[in-house]
């Protein structure tokens, strides 16, 4: 899991209540506390875009690599080379400008866009509570 | 040409009065706002604000056309990496040039095509290498596809190559010697090419094996 903040951090404990065996990655110590107290996981301070740190966190054998920090192009460089460089089969990755996230799914890259899903959503609240002499105007 | 500019800082500001100056069509992206004002100052119409790694900011600077050349020279390089990467492969943009302002992220740019590269750090480095003399390694040339180097060694009195024929040198595997220069004269390194000191040798070798080539010729 590179990157521990909010989503990541959530991802991380989610996954390690189903059976999960994790390792987080932060830039920031401070982060280790959005795990909650007595994280049971494994947790790298470091950068993502360092490969040693990577290989700290053991990306070499990991079954899968999330990648949600809050920079959408250090999160798609750093799904490239867990993809590329590391050959893991299992990369996923937050995206939150849908243009870009459309271009690297189609590259072969899985990206997840809260973005979109954020827009969908909210469209499909503001339909459902319209009133109903509007929609008979409308 | 038309040249797309990502990031006006520096580099990209100067780059841009450069090939201005040289008679091409220059577009400048710059996100920060002030620094955005600054530039505007300066180059009026030319400079657009945004950031460059969004397709429609990207699309607005003209990328569709498209520029027969982008540079990315953000001081961000995953920025740099992924302007590179949109401009190739979505916008067909025949040559981009990438700055790269950590060296270590330079892998990350060899893994994922961005070519060439430029980073002024390593420049720096390099040129070090060749002015200082205890650094007796000097890195010449990368040949990054081919995973090959060319360096230069220079014998010194005493180095373990001085005196020997290059075929009794126990060279590491994957390194060779090119050319010997000897008082401004340059010979291709033969079986029989006898080192002495002061020679300056080409090497060509894999990435990785400086250390063993440095015990063969120099370590005393």
């Amino acid at each position: 899991m590179i990157g521990c903040g909010r989503v990541g951090s959530s991802i991380a404990r989610q996954l390690l209540s189903e059976g999960w065996e994790v390792t987080v990655v932060d830039e920031k110590e401070d982060a280790l506390a959005r795990l909650g107290e007595g994280w049971p996981g494994g947790f790298v301070v470091g950068h993502g875009m360092d490969v040693d740190v990577l290989r700290a966190a053991g990306i070499e054998e990991a079954d899968a690599v999330v990648v949600s920090t809050d920079g959408d192009n250090t999160n798609l460089v750093i799904g490239q080379v867990a993809q590329k460089r590391f050959d893991n089969q299992c990369v996923v990755v937050r995206v939150l400008d849908p243009a870009r996230a459309a271009f690297y799914e189609e590259r072969g890259l899985r990206t997840v866009c809260p973005t979109s899903t954020a827009i969908d959503v909210l469209t499909e609240a503001v339909r459902t509570c319209a009133v109903p002499e509007k929609m008979e105007v409308g | 040409m038309y040249i797309l500019v990502a990031g006006g800082g520096k580099v990209g500001a100067n780059l841009a009065r450069l090939l201005l100056r040289a008679g091409h069509e220059v577009t400048l992206i710059e996100q920060r706002a002030d620094r955005f004002a600054a530039l505007e100052e300066e180059f009026e119409h030319i400079v657009q604000r945004g950031d460059a790694t969004e397709l429609f900011i990207l699309e607005r600077a003209g990328i569709k056309r498209p520029p027969d050349l982008v540079l990315a020279v953000t001081g961000d390089d995953e920025d740099n990496l992924v302007i590179c990467q949109i401009a190739k492969e979505k916008y067909h943009v025949p040559k981009v040039i990438a700055r790269v302002n950590d060296p270590r992220n330079q892998a990350h740019f060899d893994l994922l095509g961005i070519s060439p590269t430029i980073c002024a750090t390593s420049n720096i480095m390099g040129l070090i290498e060749h002015e200082v003399p205890e650094h007796e390694l000097v890195h010449l040339l990368e040949l990054r596809n081919e995973n090959l180097e060319i360096v230069e060694v220079q014998i010194a009195e005493g180095s373990p190559g001085a005196g020997k024929r290059v075929e009794r040198l126990e060279m590491p595997d994957g390194a060779r010697l090119i050319s010997v220069t000897r008082g401004g004269q340059s010979e291709i390194a033969v079986g029989s090419t006898e080192l002495r000191p002061g020679d300056q040798v080409l090497a060509i070798l894999q990435p990785g094996k400086e250390d063993e080539l440095r015990r063969v010729l120099l370590k005393r």
